[in-house]
């Protein structure tokens, strides 16, 4: 199994370079992933042979381009388990899919003094999307307690689910902790009480199976880049029947149906969502790194780099005043720790002259980390071309560098 | 010594070394010499927030001449931190505000001074170069 995921990593030119003349080991894969060349190829062919206005032309290659990018569309919905194509918006990032919903979702649901659920866990893209909209509706954020092993207290989640809540916003894996949160459950309890959930999906997509019709979320945001595309692509998946009754977020070309001084109406679904050209070259190049990531298969993935983690933390544990933060019964790919009393900015400064890039500090999410009484931490996230013999140089790094302070 | 006679020198101590954890060995070192910051300048009034570490910086005029306390969360801003107080403390209001801080560069730590860090030590010096000029215009 192991020797499998060695071979990738030749798809992968910079795993192969050094950084200050050592080899480099990219341990932040929570931040972003490294590009497959076959994604990096789609983009440059698309750029050279594709490029063309979509969704307008009568030309050839504009017909082109534009089934290019609808099968990139029925791609994403393959990927996510959707029904429909219809249900499938492209978007910059999880940022914006999660800045729609706040806008359009709010403006079509909610009204002063009602509520909206996060939990204490979220990076910063969940949480202030939701104060903006709170702020303009005069209404209220509750936060979803954890324990001090980084997972939801269920009981008090169910205790805040009252007729007030008009959507529950959480994220399926925590980018600090790793915890995977038991969204199925949560969801089915946010229903129970007639109440919608948005799941954020930016670190769960690239690890784990995501089924949208399985875990019946109503949205679910991720992000192409996270998942070995491109940087600007992203997607929200959305319930038909709720899209179709929340306004557009964004006005422009695309999105319309007729327009009149005196009135235009919308397109239909999903291109009532998609104001101006779409980034239709990103999201062939998005479809190309779901065709590679499903070729290797998604379980195949998450059971490599549960074992990936296991043995870092196996290993991590070994070394003196070593704290792991987030020790929830369910991780992800996400290794948060703290070296002794040594502050994270230090080890990651260190750790970087060592060529290992991992990621340090609050994480963009900081009432997280103020919940856990700590600055931040030392971030190692992991992705299916890491190796044991990385996790092997990271122990050894953070061991030298113990003895330096 | 003259400010830019400290510079060199330090880039001489530097200059030893050609391998990196070396080099920042030696800058944890100094890091942990410095004293710190008396606690009543260890307050929000006197703190710079970087993203990734903090700073307090604390300047007083003595005699015509600049004195500088500063101190860091973190080992190795504490380091570069020391060596700026070591190259500016003591200095006259002018002197701090003409002086080009070229030995960061020499030591191959100026990736520590650029904006894009946001470890506080970017804004520390512009800080520090505030003090210089708000002295000056008073003292004029």
């Amino acid at each position: 199994m192991d020797s499998f995921f060695k071979d990738l990593r030749s798809e992968f030119p910079i795993l192969s370079k050094k950084i200050y003349g050592k080899d480099l080991v990219y341990l932040d894969n929570g931040a972003t992933t490294q590009k497959p060349r076959r994604v990096v190829e789609k983009i440059e062919s698309g750029y050279y042979y594709g490029n063309a206005n979509i969704h307008r032309g009568v030309h050839y290659l504009s017909q082109r381009a534009t089934e290019a990018h609808e099968a990139a569309r029925e791609r994403v919905r393959q990927f996510l388990h959707a029904d429909s194509t219809s249900e499938i918006i492209f978007t910059r990032g999880t940022t914006e899919s999660i800045n729609l919903v706040a806008f359009s979702f709010g403006e079509a649901f909610c009204k002063e003094g009602d509520e909206i659920v996060v939990s204490v866990m979220e990076h910063h893209s969940n949480i202030v999307p939701w104060q903006m909209l709170c702020e303009r509706k005069k209404m209220s954020l509750k936060v979803i307690p954890m324990n001090d092993r980084g997972e939801i207290l269920l009981d008090e989640y169910q205790a805040l689910l009252n007729p007030k809540v008009k959507l529950v916003a959480i994220t399926h894996v925590s980018n600090v902790l790793g915890t995977v949160n038991p969204v199925k459950e949560m969801i089915a309890l946010a229903h129970a009480a007639g109440i919608k959930v948005l799941v954020d999906g930016a670190q769960s997509a690239p690890h784990i199976r995501l089924d949208v019709k399985a875990m019946d979320a109503d949205f679910l945001a991720f992000s192409g880049h996270k998942i070995y595309g491109p940087t600007g692509i992203g997607v929200l998946y959305g319930k038909a029947e709720l899209l179709n009754q929340i306004p557009p977020y964004q006005g422009g070309g695309e999105m319309i149906d007729q327009v009149h001084f005196e009135k235009t109406t919308y397109n239909v679904l999903p291109y009532k969502f998609e104001a101006g050209t779409p980034d239709f070259i990103g999201s062939t190049a998005l479809s190309e790194a779901l065709d590679f990531v499903d070729e290797i298969g998604i379980e195949r993935i998450e059971a490599y780099e549960k074992s990936l983690l296991e043995y870092a933390t196996m290993e991590l544990m070994k070394i003196d005043g070593m704290r792991i933060i987030g020790t929830a019964a369910d991780k992800s790919a996400v290794l948060s720790f703290l070296l002794g009393d040594i502050h994270p900015f230090d080890v990651g400064t260190l750790l970087d002259h060592l060529g290992i890039a991992v990621r340090t500090g609050h994480h963009c999410a900081q009432p997280l980390i103020e919940r856990l009484g700590i600055d931040g931490t030392v971030r190692a996230s992991f992705a299916f071309y890491n190796t044991f013999e990385e996790v092997d140089v990271l122990v050894k790094a953070l061991k030298r560098i113990q003895t330096m302070f | 010594m003259t400010i830019n006679e400290i510079q060199d020198e330090i880039i001489e101590e530097f200059e030893v070394f050609d391998d990196w954890m070396d080099k920042y060995q030696l800058l944890i070192d100094i890091g942990n010499s410095l004293e710190p910051i008396d606690e009543q300048y260890k307050t929000p009034q006197f703190l710079i927030e970087g993203c990734q570490s903090r700073v307090w910086v604390h300047a007083t005029l003595v005699d015509g001449k600049v004195i500088l306390q500063a101190e860091s969360d973190t080992v190795i801003v504490k380091g570069i931190v020391t060596l700026l107080l070591r190259v500016l403390s003591g200095c006259t209001p002018q002197q701090i505000l003409d002086t080009d801080l070229y030995f960061i560069e020499r030591i191959g730590l100026k990736d520590h001074l650029s904006p894009t860090r946001s470890n506080g030590l970017v804004s520390m010096v512009k800080q520090i170069r505030n003090y210089a000029l708000a002295f000056k215009l008073t003292a004029q």
